[in-house]
C-alpha cells in the first residue's frame, strides 16, 4: 500500500493507506485523532473540517494521499501550548456555543480560518462563513456570538437578547 | 449559598473535552479485534423477498460471515413500548418488526442481510455482491389511500389501520352538539410535515462479548441505555439484564431519534457472540435518512367553534398519523397521549374531541422527534385560532387573551384529561408584547415595504407537558414501562459527591447543572460533585432523557436521594456534637446545632461515615450512599408566547426571519445560560420545520430528500439572533425543584409563529392566502402568491 | 468508494501521460468528484490528482482579459480576480469556505454540473477554455448537463475571460444543497450583452438570447420586465417547478442588471 507522510499538529506522522483513504479516515483510524468527526457522506455538514496548509478543508472530501507532505491542523492541535483553551475555544465555552459537541470541532476550525482572514467579522460575515458547518443543537445563536466575542467584539447587547 | 448553585449561569464542564477533540462518541471507540458490519438494505419500498444469495459475497476478501433472517430464527422482534386501545376498546394492530426482513421488505432501507468483515471497506465491497431477488409490490404511501383499501403493508394483520383512537370518546356527543349551536366555525386542513431528526452524530453501535463470563456489552448512541438493555435483552435477544451492559457514551444529539431500540443494536450484540469478536457498525448519513425514526407526518382537519365574541366553544379534530412500516418503540403514544392531551392549549375550550387514525405505510417508521405530538397539537390550535381571528376581524393577541385560562384558575382541569398545575398566560403574552416591541411593528413594516418586501407578524402560545407520568396512570393507558427516574448519590470519605443518574446527557449539560443542585442543597462547591451517566454498569436504573424530563424527573430523584443523605449526615453530625438530630442545621457545607456555636464541617461528617471510630454504630450503618426513585404525580406544564417577524420577497417567495422572540415559563431555572441555549436550539429546529425541512418520498416510496443535498437543514445564515426570556416563572407545584422542562419548548412553539407571520405578510399585501403547508419553501410561497 | 490507484503528477506532461491509462480520471479539487465516488456512482481505476501541478495555478490580468489557471481554487479567484469583480464575487459565493479552498475552476467547468456557478460566468463572458491541446470557445464548450467538448484525457489548463464593462451574477440558492436553483450571469461588453443561466435548464447552462437582445438595446432592468419568461425545458423537482425556475430567471436577470449598475 502507498505510504503517506504529513505533519499533523506539528508532529510528523506517516502511515500506509489505500488510494481511496480519505484524510479523515487517516486521522481517525490511522492516527487515533478522533476529534475530527464525520456527520454526513455528501460533503455538507462540516464536522470534519481541518486546516491543510492553513486552508479550511473538509477532511472527508480530501484524499490522504493528496495531502502528502502537507501541514495539517486538527481540533486536537488548537489549544494553547500549555493545554489551556485558545481564545476561540474559550469563547465557545464562555458563550455556550456548543451542546452535544459533535459539530464543535468543525465549527472551531471554521471560525479559526475566518478570524485569520478577517479578524473583525460582522454577524453577517460569520453566518456566511459558517454556511458549510451544520449544527443541530444551538440554533447557531451562541456560535455566532462566540465567534464575535473571540474576535474581541462586544457581545453584551446580544447577551441581553 | 454557593455562587455556582441554582440560578447561576456557570460554564459547562463538558465543553473542555468537546472543544479539544477528546470527547468519546461511540464511533470513537475501537475494541481489540473489532470487525465491521455493513447492512444490505432494501432499495424498494415494498416487495416480496424471494431469495438472498450470499454465496459470491461470502468468498470476498475479509468477509467473516453474512447474516440473513434465517440466522435470527427464534429471536424476537423489536418491541413497541405502548399499546393503544382504539375508540371501541380494541387493542391496536401490532405487527412483528424483525431484526432482518422476513419474507417481505416494507420500506426503502429495511435491512435484509448484514456482511461482517475485517474492515468496513471489505464489508461494503462484499455487500455489493449479495444477490437479492425481490418481487416489487405497489407501495402504499398516502395515509388515506392506505386505509381505503390500499395494498397491505403487513398481510398478517389484515389492515393498514393500526388504531382509530378517540379522545376523550365520551366528549364526542357534547362536542358535536356545541358545534351545532356555534355562531361561527373555522375549519382548517393542514399537514404537519415529516421531518428527519438529523442529530449531527449518525447512529453507531458496537457489540462485544466475553466468552469467559458470558457477558454482553453494547456501546450505542442512545438517549436511554437502560431502556435498550431492557427491550433488547428481554424482548429480542433473551439476555438477562445482569449479563448485558449497555453503554451510551458521549452522544452527539438525539432529539428523540436515539430513544428507540433499533435493529442494528440487536444485530451487533447478537453477532458479537456468534463471531466471538467485537462487531462495529456506524451509519452513514444516507443510512440515517432511511433508518432513523422520523418525526411528525400528521394530516389533520381541525374545526374550532366560536361565539360572536370569539370565545371558543368547542374544538374537533381528525388526524391521520403516519406510523411508517413498523411500530417504533414509542410511536403509538405520540399522536395519542402526547398529542390529544394537549389539544386544550392555553385556552378554556369547554368541549374537545380528538380522533386519530394511525396508519401503516411503506415508509421509515415515525416516532418522537423534539416535541413529539405537542408540536403537532400546538400547530393545529394556533393556526386555526389565527384563521378564526381573521375571519372574525379580531386581533390575534386579543382572541387569545379572551380565551386564556386565567392565572387564578389553576389547577385547571382540561376536557382532555390533564390537570395543569400552574401558569400565567397573560403574563407571558404581556411580556412578549413588550420584548418583541409589537407596537413598533407597523414602522418596521413600512421600512420593509420600501425595500419591496412584505413584512408579517405571527404570534402564538403553546403548552407543553413534560416528564410524562405517573407510572400507574400511564400503565393504565397502555405504557409498557414505568416513567420514574432513579439516582444514587454516593458521598466519598473525603466529602466529594458522585451522582449516578438514569438521565442521559447528549447535549443538555447535566454534568454541569446537576452538580449545581447538589451544591445548593449541601453548600459545597460544584467542583466537589461528579455526574455519572450512560452506563448500565454504573447506574442502578434509568429511563433516560426525552420529553424534557431530565431535571423534573431525574433531578427530583437526585434531590430525593440527596435529602436522604442529608438526613443521615445530620444524625452523624448530631452524634459528633452530642446533640439531638432535630437540632442539626446544614448551611454552607457546615452542620451546626441550632442556638449554639457548635458546628462540624461537611467533610468531617463524611469522614466519620467511612471511618466510624466515633459513630453511632448501634443505630446507624456506616457509609453515606443513598438511592432514590422518583415517580412524578403529574406532568409539568411549561408554556409560553412566541412572536416571529418575517419578510417575504414577493418575486421569489423567499422568507427571511427578521426577528424571533420567545417568552417561556419554565418555572424555576437552574442554569439560565443552558436553558436559553435549549430554547435557541428548539427555535432553530422549529424554524427549520416551518421553512426548510421535509422528509419527502416519491410515489414509489423512494426518499427523495435522502441527503443534505435535498433535505434542507437550517444553517447559520437562515436564522437570526433570538430574543428569549424566562422571567414569567410559575414554579411547578409538585416536584421538589419547581422546575418544568425546557428542551422541546422552542421546537413546539415556533412553527406556528413562523407560518402565522408569513400568512400575515401575504394578507396585509392583499393576497388571499389563508394557509400554506410547511415547509414554506420559496417555491411554495411563490406558488401560493400566484394562486391567490 | 471502490478501490483505485492514486497518482499525483507534478507536471502537466506527467498528468497527460497518467490520464492515458485505462479508466483513468482526473481529480481537480474533488469537491464534487469525491462525494460522487463515495456514493459508488463512478469507478475509476486510476485517479490522477491535478493539485500538485504548479503551472495550472494562478490569476493573471493583461490587455483587457483575465486568465485563470485551470487548477486555481475558488478562494484564490475570489481574492485575486480584482480585474473582474463580478467573477471574484461569484467565486466568493461558491459552496462554502472549505469547497472554495480546494475546488477549482477547471474542475467545475469540466464537470459542468447543471447547478454550478462557474459555467454561467464562462458562458456569459464568452470566455475561452484553454486545454493542453487546444482552445475552445465557451459557446462550443458546454454541451448539456455534465457534458462538455473535452476529449478523454484532455486537461483544462486555463480559462481566459474578456473583462466586461459591467457584470453581475445573481444566485438563488436551492434551500438544501445551496447550489444554484437558478443563477444568472449578465455581462455587458462593447459588442453587446450576454446573459447565461445556470441551475434551471435540463440542458445545463444556456444563453437567454431574448434578454441579451433587449439588454443590448437598453441595459436596464426595465428592459427585462417586458420579456416573456424564457422557453426551453426547465428542471422540475421538489425545490421548484419548471414555471418557477423560468420565472426566477427573469427576476434574477433584472436584479443582475440593476446590480451591475
Amino acid at each position: 500500500m502507498p505510504k503517506v507522510t504529513m505533519r499533523v499538529n506539528g508532529r510528523e506522522v506517516s502511515g500506509e493507506v489505500e488510494g481511496r483513504t480519505l484524510l479523515v479516515q487517516f486521522l481517525r483510524e490511522g492516527l487515533g485523532l478522533t476529534g475530527t468527526h464525520v456527520g454526513c457522506d455528501t460533503s455538507q455538514c462540516g464536522a470534519c473540517t481541518v486546516h491543510v496548509n492553513g486552508l479550511q478543508v473538509k477532511s472527508c472530501t480530501t484524499f490522504a494521499l493528496d495531502v502528502d507532505g502537507a501541514e495539517v491542523t486538527t481540533i486536537e492541535g488548537m489549544a494553547n501550548a500549555d493545554g489551556s483553551l485558545s481564545v476561540i475555544q474559550q469563547a465557545f465555552q464562555d458563550h455556550h456555543g456548543l451542546q452535544c459537541g459533535f459539530c464543535t470541532p468543525g465549527m472551531v476550525m471554521a471560525a479559526a480560518a475566518l478570524l485569520k482572514e478577517n479578524p473583525k467579522p460582522t454577524e453577517a460575515q460569520i453566518r456566511h462563513h459558517l454556511e458549510g458547518n451544520i449544527c443541530r443543537c444551538t440554533g447557531y445563536h451562541n456560535i455566532v456570538k462566540a465567534v464575535l466575542a473571540a474576535s474581541g467584539q462586544d457581545v453584551s447587547a446580544i447577551a441581553a437578547e | 449559598m454557593p455562587k455556582d448553585g441554582i440560578g447561576a449561569s456557570i460554564k459547562r464542564r463538558e465543553d473542555v473535552r468537546f472543544l479539544t477533540g477528546t470527547g468519546r462518541y461511540t464511533d470513537d471507540i475501537n475494541l481489540r479485534g473489532q470487525s465491521y458490519a455493513w447492512f444490505v438494505r432494501s432499495q424498494v419500498a415494498h416487495g416480496k423477498l424471494n431469495k438472498v444469495d450470499t454465496t459470491a459475497a461470502a468468498k470476498m476478501p475479509g468477509v467473516l460471515r453474512i447474516f440473513t433472517a434465517k440466522d435470527f430464527e427464534g429471536v424476537g422482534g423489536l418491541p413497541c413500548g405502548w399499546q393503544i386501545h382504539d375508540r371501541h376498546g380494541k387493542p391496536m394492530l401490532e405487527p412483528k418488526h424483525p431484526v432482518l426482513a422476513e419474507g417481505k421488505v416494507r420500506h426503502v432501507g429495511d435491512p435484509i442481510a448484514v456482511v461482517v468483515a475485517e474492515t468496513e471497506a471489505q464489508a461494503r465491497d462484499a455487500a455489493d455482491a449479495v444477490v437479492i431477488d425481490i418481487d416489487e409490490l405497489p407501495a402504499v404511501l398516502d395515509m388515506k389511500a392506505a386505509v381505503a383499501g390500499g395494498p397491505l403493508v403487513h398481510d398478517d394483520i389484515g389492515s393498514n389501520l393500526c388504531y382509530d383512537w378517540g379522545f376523550v370518546e365520551e366528549n364526542k356527543a357534547a362536542t358535536d352538539a356545541a358545534f351545532a349551536k356555534a355562531d361561527h366555525v373555522t375549519t382548517l386542513e393542514l399537514v404537519n410535515n415529516r421531518l428527519a431528526p438529523n442529530a449531527m452524530e449518525p447512529r453507531a453501535a458496537i457489540g462485544d462479548y466475553d466468552f469467559a463470563t458470558d457477558m454482553h456489552t453494547l456501546y450505542t448512541t442512545s438517549q436511554n441505555p437502560h431502556v435498550i438493555r431492557l427491550l433488547m435483552g428481554a424482548f429480542v435477544l433473551g439476555i438477562p439484564e445482569h449479563k448485558l451492559r449497555v453503554v451510551a457514551p458521549d452522544v452527539g444529539g438525539g432529539f428523540g431519534s436515539k430513544i428507540y431500540h433499533y435493529a442494528e443494536e440487536a444485530f451487533v450484540t447478537f453477532a458479537a457472540k456468534q463471531l466471538r469478536r467485537p462487531v462495529k457498525w456506524t451509519a452513514t448519513r444516507s443510512e440515517s435518512f432511511i433508518t432513523d425514526a422520523q418525526g411528525r407526518d400528521h394530516v389533520t382537519k381541525i374545526e374550532l367553534a366560536l361565539d360572536k365574541q370569539g370565545h371558543f366553544l368547542a374544538l374537533r379534530t381528525e388526524t391521520y398519523a403516519n406510523m411508517g412500516a413498523y411500530l417504533s418503540t414509542f410511536s403509538t403514544a405520540i399522536p395519542t397521549y402526547l398529542h390529544g392531551t394537549l389539544m386544550a392549549g392555553t385556552y378554556k375550550t369547554p368541549h374537545i374531541y380528538v380522533n386519530v387514525k394511525a396508519v401503516f405505510t411503506n415508509t421509515v417508521p415515525v416516532d418522537a422527534y423534539r416535541g413529539a405530538g405537542r408540536p403537532e397539537a400546538t400547530y393545529q390550535i394556533e393556526r386555526v385560532i389565527d384563521k378564526a381571528a381573521r375571519e372574525l376581524g379580531l386581533d390575534p393577541l386579543e382572541i387569545r387573551r379572551r380565551n386564556f385560562i386565567k392565572a387564578d384558575e389553576f389547577p385547571y382541569q382540561t376536557p382532555v384529561a390533564v390537570v395543569y398545575d400552574t401558569g400565567d398566560y397573560d403574563a407571558t403574552m404581556n411580556k412578549l408584547e413588550s420584548l418583541a416591541d409589537l407596537a413598533g411593528f407597523e414602522k418596521r413594516r413600512a421600512e420593509s415595504a420600501k425595500a419591496g418586501k412584505l413584512r408579517g407578524l405571527g404570534v402564538n402560545t403553546y403548552i407543553e407537558a413534560c416528564g410524562i407520568a405517573p407510572s400507574h396512570l400511564v400503565g393504565q393507558l397502555g405504557a409498557r414501562a414505568g416513567l420514574y427516574e432513579s439516582a444514587t448519590v454516593r458521598v466519598n470519605a473525603t466529602g466529594g459527591v458522585v451522582v449516578m443518574t438514569g438521565s442521559h446527557s447528549h447535549g443538555q449539560g447535566h454534568e454541569t447543572t446537576f452538580p449545581q443542585v447538589i451544591a445548593e442543597m449541601i453548600g459545597i462547591p460544584v467542583e466537589s460533585v461528579e455526574i455519572v451517566h450512560g452506563d448500565t454498569a454504573n447506574v442502578p436504573m434509568g429511563m433516560g432523557t426525552y420529553g424534557s424530563r431530565s431535571l423534573a424527573v431525574g433531578g427530583s430523584a437526585m434531590v430525593k436521594a440527596t435529602n436522604k443523605i442529608i438526613a443521615k449526615a445530620k444524625k452523624i453530625a448530631a452524634h459528633l456534637m452530642e446533640a439531638s438530630d432535630a437540632d442539626i442545621e446544614l448551611k454552607d457545607g457546615k452542620f451546626s446545632v441550632a442556638g449554639t456555636d457548635k458546628s462540624v464541617e461537611w467533610g468531617a461528617v463524611c469522614l466519620a461515615a467511612y471511618v466510624p471510630h466515633n459513630y453511632p454504630l448501634e443505630s446507624l450503618e456506616p457509609g453515606l450512599e443513598e438511592t432514590a426513585f422518583y415517580d412524578p404525580s403529574n406532568f409539568t406544564y411549561p408554556s409560553g408566547a412566541y412572536a416571529c417577524e418575517v419578510e417575504v420577497d414577493p418575486d421569489t417567495g423567499h422568507v427571511k426571519v427578521c426577528a424571533f422572540t420567545a417568552v417561556d415559563d419554565f418555572g424555576n431555572v437552574v442554569n439560565p445560560m443552558i436553558v436559553e441555549g435549549q430554547v435557541h436550539g428548539g427555535i432553530g429546529q422549529g424554524i427549520g420545520q416551518a421553512l426548510l425541512e421535509h422528509a419527502v418520498y416519491d410515489g414509489n416510496g423512494q426518499m427523495i430528500a435522502g441527503s443534505f443535498m435535498d433535505y434542507a437543514m437550517p444553517r447559520a445564515g437562515d436564522l437570526p439572533f433570538y430574543k428569549v426570556d424566562h422571567s414569567c416563572a410559575t414554579p411547578c407545584t409538585h416536584n421538589p425543584l419547581g422546575v418544568k422542562g425546557c428542551g422541546e419548548a422552542g421546537a413546539i412553539g415556533s412553527p406556528p409563529a413562523v407560518v402565522n407571520a408569513v400568512v400575515d405578510a401575504l394578507q396585509r399585501a392583499g393576497k388571499k392566502v389563508s394557509h400554506i403547508d410547511m415547509p414554506l419553501s420559496p417555491y411554495r410561497v411563490w406558488s401560493a402568491i400566484q394562486n391567490a | 468508494m471502490y478501490a483505485f490507484d492514486f497518482v499525483k503528477p507534478k507536471t502537466l506532461a506527467e498528468a497527460v501521460k497518467a490520464l492515458g491509462a485505462e479508466d483513468a480520471q482526473a481529480l481537480g479539487g474533488g469537491q464534487t468528484l469525491i462525494p460522487t465516488l463515495k456514493q459508488r456512482l463512478a469507478q475509476p481505476a486510476v485517479l490522477v490528482s491535478l493539485s500538485g501541478i504548479a503551472e495550472l495555478k494562478g490569476v493573471k490580468a493583461a490587455g483587457g482579459s483575465l486568465t485563470i489557471g485551470g487548477g486555481t481554487s475558488h478562494a484564490t479567484v475570489a481574492k485575486e480576480a480584482k480585474a473582474y469583480p463580478a467573477l471574484a464575487a461569484l467565486a466568493a459565493n461558491i459552496g462554502d469556505p472549505a469547497v472554495r479552498s480546494l475546488g477549482t475552476i477547471g474542475g467545475s467547468i469540466a464537470n459542468n454540473d447543471p447547478s454550478a456557478d462557474y459555467p454561467a460566468a464562462v458562458l456569459a463572458s464568452g470566455a475561452t477554455v484553454v486545454t493542453n491541446t487546444r482552445e475552445i470557445a465557451a459557446d462550443d464548450f458546454f454541451q448539456g448537463m455534465f457534458t462538455t467538448a473535452l476529449e478523454p484525457g484532455e486537461i483544462i489548463t486555463a480559462v481566459r475571460f474578456p473583462v466586461p464593462e459591467k457584470a453581475n451574477y445573481q444566485k438563488f440558492e436551492q434551500p438544501a444543497s445551496r447550489f444554484a436553483l437558478v443563477g444568472v450571469f449578465v455581462a455587458k461588453y462593447a459588442a453587446g450583452v450576454r446573459v447565461a443561466v445556470t441551475g434551471a435548464s435540463t440542458e445545463g447552462v444556456f444563453r437567454w438570447t431574448e434578454a441579451e437582445k433587449a439588454l443590448s438595446a437598453n441595459f436596464a432592468a426595465s428592459a427585462v420586465a417586458g420579456l416573456a419568461v424564457p422557453g426551453g425545458e426547465m428542471i422540475a423537482d421538489i425545490h421548484g417547478s419548471a414555471a418557477y425556475r423560468a420565472h426566477l430567471i427573469k427576476v434574477l436577470t433584472g436584479r443582475a442588471v440593476a446590480a451591475a449598475g
